[in-house]
């Protein structure tokens, strides 16, 4: 990691004017939970106000200027985001969020109009980190073609444990999560990639929690798709996205069927047209798409080096804080390598609710309970965790008043 | 200050020292609730006497924070003994409380310690803790007593 880059954090906090506000308990927000959700900044809203007052209106339908000017927003929305992680343009299908987009890729898997289709017998793999919307989707993929669910399980510091699995010809898909949204554990992309590939099989990453937080580039980490939503990002609920390597959707056929994705329709039958917009039934989420898009110039005008490298001094502190509490276990790995921004703790004696409870008092917000990963929580044997998980507009001061927090905590319940 | 509002001493008391817990036989039913949100767990039995119509004893097990321990542990205290109908009253009346947002303030004469949960109404997200046990409750009840009478006549849905 290089040196640390001075933001300057009073301008960026500046762009959102949530972070000033003032709780109930009467202290200012200290918002550390960007990782269930981010907040916006105003060039985000301003983007979507302007878009609506000046060109709205249907994307790829009809002949008006409107009509124009809103199919170019859209697409050069989709342009400036595919730019934004490493993608061409047309790898990217616009989605209402990223479960969807994982559902998507599971549903489009198991139609045998694709000839590397999943069938009975196959293996998809996945791992015991994952957020639910990486998991079930698999398990109804499998449940439907009757293949089998396999999973890398997790080491005690919360890595995938690359030792546990052996993948052989019968696996399909892998499917795993970049940065693990409970742990922060950053996975082994290249080395998954890499067996994944030996044994024929596709690869799919779970990147909602990167994308926000680090520089992304999905052609050099060489996954065949990839997931992230628009709000986790500085950018508007309502947009997700799917990246997929231009061949497979070009081969791949559609999951949601309707108007736009079509070529030729009779009573009959239909055909489609091509990737992405295969993928995109329906009216799409215009003003989202350029929210997003705006969303994304934002954090590339600040740097995403500079972005991760803020983030990594946050997490640093924040495990150094809490490891000086000793009611505290923390539930991932304890040192900074390989390891991005949700730091998860449970506290002796004290459950997580309750530490939220004593948190929000404070005007602090974070997450409490499985963060939709049951399964991972109940291999550590716990029901719920405490996290907090950070943004660029995040600063030391609000790791301090955390860790201050947390002590309270353990004070109000001994 | 508004968190010591919420975490009563008397929560906390309950919560530390929890009554009546561990399971015990004999039961008439045994359910086993979540809160799907959060993880939290309980699994609670409930035994009446010989005729059906009274409360003989509520046990339970589980995981959850202060406020879902301490609010089984008050549902105990209330509760065994009583009758049937009478157990369904207190229930509907820790439930109305509970989801008043803060407007309604609990008859101590009913619902005992329950009334110290009143602070927790104002807060959404901790109105199922709150819950988890006395829902738990209801639904061994439902199930001790498949045609029992009473229990829909709180105006509360069956299960």
């Amino acid at each position: 990691m290089t040196a640390s880059v001075e933001l300057d954090l009073t301008r960026i906090r500046a762009d959102f004017p949530i972070l000033s506000r003032v709780m109930r308990g009467g202290n200012q927000l200290a918002y550390l939970d960007s990782g269930a959700t981010s907040q916006k900044p105003l060039a985000v809203l301003d983007a979507e106000r302007e878009f609506l007052t000046t060109s709205n209106g249907a994307v790829h339908r009809g002949a008006h200027q409107l009509m124009e000017e809103s199919t170019d927003a859209y697409e050069q929305g989709r342009a400036d985001i595919a730019a934004f992680v490493g993608a061409d343009d047309d790898e990217l299908v616009f989605t209402k969020n990223a479960t969807e987009s994982l559902n998507l890729v599971s549903y489009v898997l198991g139609d045998n109009r694709f000839d590397r289709a999943v069938g009975p017998g196959d293996v998809i793999v996945t791992t015991e980190l994952e957020h639910h919307a990486n998991l079930i989707p698999w398990q109804e993929l499998a449940r439907r073609t009757g293949a089998e669910l396999r999973w890398y399980p997790v080491t005690d510091d919360g890595r995938i444990d690359l030792d546990s699995l052996v993948l052989d010809e019968r696996v399909k898909v892998v499917a795993f999560t970049h940065h693990s949204n409970v742990t922060g554990a950053i996975a082994p992309v290249a080395e998954l990639v890499s067996r994944a590939r030996a044994v024929g099989a596709l690869t799919v990453l779970d990147a909602c929690q990167s994308v926000p937080h680090q520089p992304i580039d999905f052609h050099a980490l060489g996954v065949d798709f990839a997931a992230f939503s628009g709000h986790k990002m500085l950018g508007p609920t309502g947009i997700g996205v799917l990246y997929g390597r231009r061949e497979l959707l070009g081969a791949l056929p559609p999951f949601l069927t309707g108007g736009s994705m079509i070529e030729t329709v009779t009573m009959e039958r239909a055909t489609y047209a091509p990737a992405p917009q295969r993928f995109e039934a329906g009216t799409p989420m215009t003003s989202q798409v350029v929210g997003l898009a705006a969303a994304a110039r934002y954090l590339r005008g600040i740097g995403m080096d500079a972005v991760e490298s803020h983030e990594a001094e946050l997490v640093a502190a924040t495990l150094q804080g809490l490891m000086g509490i000793p009611q505290v276990r923390i539930i991932g790995p304890t040192g900074t390598e390989l390891r991005g921004s949700p730091v998860s703790f449970v506290l002796d004696g004290v459950h997580a609710h309750d530490v939220g409870q004593v948190l929000d008092d404070e005007g602090i917000a974070v997450r409490v309970g499985h963060h939709c990963a049951a399964p991972l929580h109940r291999r550590f044997g716990i029901a719920a965790t405490a996290r907090a998980s950070f943004a660029v507009y995040n600063t030391l001061d609000e790791v301090d008043r955390l860790i201050a927090g947390v002590k309270r905590a353990v004070e109000f319940f001994a | 200050m508004r968190m010591e509002q919420m975490y009563q001493e008397v929560i906390l008391d309950h919560y530390k020292h929890p009554h009546h817990r561990g399971l015990r036989e004999p039961f008439a039913a045994q359910v086993h609730h979540v809160n799907p949100t959060c993880g939290d767990e309980v699994t609670l039995r409930v035994a009446l006497s010989a005729d059906g119509e009274t409360v003989t004893d509520i046990s339970y097990d589980g995981q959850g924070c202060s406020i879902s321990q301490a609010s089984t542990s008050v549902l105990t205290d209330q509760v065994i003994g009583q009758s049937v109908g009478d157990a369904l009253k207190t229930v509907a009346a820790f439930t109305e409380m509970i989801s008043s947002r803060g407007n309604i303030e609990g008859d101590e004469d009913v619902l005992g310690d329950g009334i110290a949960f009143a602070g927790v109404a104002k807060y959404p997200a901790r109105v199922k803790c709150a819950l988890l046990g006395w829902m738990a409750f209801k639904a061994a009840l439902a199930e001790a007593r498949p045609m029992g009478e009473g229990l829909s006549d709180d105006g509360q849905e069956q299960r």
